[in-house]
């Protein structure tokens, strides 16, 4: 089986993926952004067959989401704002919403009640989706997939419960306090060991692997990048904040039954409890979140702001499509017999 | 300041979520470890990390009434 996990990991800058990609990058570095950007964002668009799976499309979008979070050394903080790279921002958005609105199958809206939108959330994610990626790895995955698996998840889980922290200012009373108490709880509860994010750098270490953030960008194929680009475009938004909030609950919901196959499978290839920690934590903290996410944050939102309701649901299907996509491809590589990572070639 | 009253709130077809000051003690008076401020207690006895909650119920199809 080939594998790319020697790979020397990127740090400093990611290698770029296409024309966009490049211009941003040497525009975030310093070379600062004309019209061409522009123009190249606008020749992405027009030429790309598939936005999920288009590697310059969404790297783009990574770096320019990057440049907000402060995630990427070496972005020049004063394009954060930057005109230019607001509008190519929107040039990529508009068909990545389009994309993912077309993909994601949208469950019929229940009433905007609190109860009715939590029951409506738990049974769209209880669905069984085919094949599942936490069975394979608790039963079945080798200690090589086991360390690709946790080189996928280190695009987001580096910098877990950041997306969705966008939605904090824009939500009212119990909603708010709601997703506070949640991310509260993501961000250690007032201890830096056990911010979340910092208990998979631990992870990271423990199999022996880099756990700088996107030490592995280069490796990851666009469908991950797009399972977190469709987060931030969604936290970054303030017209799709139902979306971020339906994509919390979904998240949450869909985690502590498949943390508790992965930490089986860590533990059943050899790997300590430094490496399982993480998943260990996360069986219990998220059977809490999940009842928050869905009745007190997502279910009152509803209720409170049913305007809200579509993005809400939106948002949570896309959450299950979109990491479903990124599931299936692992798992899909790994029947080939291939890598799920990029091979450098392609990288380079 | 009068101290806030600990609360346990049964969720719909889910586990006992606790918030506030409260102790857990084990059968044989040994206390229980909280490892976090707002925690869930299992309520459908199926969980494998008693006394907490670890989401089985849903797979289960716990009700509660």
């Amino acid at each position: 089986m080939s594998t790319t996990l020697s790979a020397t990991p990127t740090v400093s800058s990611p290698a770029a993926r296409g024309p966009l990609s490049r211009a941003l990058l040497d525009a975030f570095g310093g070379g600062g952004a004309d019209s061409r950007i522009t123009e190249l964002a606008q020749r992405a668009v027009a030429e790309t067959l598939d936005v999920i799976h288009d590697d310059d499309i969404q790297l783009a979008l990574f770096v320019l989401y990057a440049s907000v979070y402060g995630s990427l050394p070496g972005l020049d903080p004063r394009l954060e704002w930057d005109p230019q790279l607001i509008e190519v921002r929107r040039l990529l958005e508009e068909p990545f919403e389009s994309a993912l609105r077309e993909v994601v199958p949208m469950p019929p809206l229940p009433q905007p009640a609190q109860e009715t939108v939590a029951a409506a959330l738990f049974s769209l994610t209880s669905a069984d989706t085919g094949p599942s990626l936490s069975r394979h790895l608790a039963r079945k995955a080798t200690r090589e997939q086991a360390l690709e698996f946790l080189i996928q998840r280190s695009i987001y889980t580096l910098r877990e419960a950041d997306p969705h922290s966008w939605a904090i200012p824009r939500l009212h009373g119990r909603a708010k306090a709601a997703l506070v108490e949640i991310q509260a709880d993501e961000y250690g509860g007032g201890r830096a060991d056990r911010v979340h994010a910092e208990i998979f750098a631990k992870t990271m270490r423990g199999a022996g692997l880099d756990d700088r953030y996107a030490g592995y960008v280069d490796a990851v194929p666009a469908v991950t990048l797009c399972s977190l680009n469709a987060m931030s475009m969604f936290g970054v938004n303030r017209r799709l904040l139902g979306a971020i909030v339906g994509h919390l609950a979904a998240f949450e919901m869909t985690s502590s039954i498949p943390n508790r196959l992965y930490g089986e499978g860590l533990r059943r290839l050899g790997f300590g409890e430094e490496v399982t920690d993480y998943f260990d934590e996360h069986v219990e903290a998220d059977a809490v979140h999940e009842q928050i996410a869905g009745h007190d944050l997502a279910g009152a939102l509803a209720e409170d702001q049913p305007e809200l309701l579509a993005g809400i649901m939106f948002g949570a299907a896309a959450c299950v499509t979109v990491d479903g996509l990124v599931a299936a491809h692992m798992l899909e590589s790994w029947r080939r017999g291939e890598s799920s990572l990029r091979s450098t070639e392609v990288a380079a | 300041m009068k101290p806030v009253r600990a609360t346990v709130t049964p969720y719909p077809d889910g586990p006992l979520i606790v918030r506030g000051d409260v102790e857990l003690i084990a059968g044989d008076g040994a206390p229980i470890p909280r490892r976090r401020r707002t925690i869930a207690l299992c309520r459908c006895g199926l969980s494998s990390i008693k006394p907490f909650c670890d989401g089985t119920h849903k797979a289960a199809g716990f009700r509660a009434d």
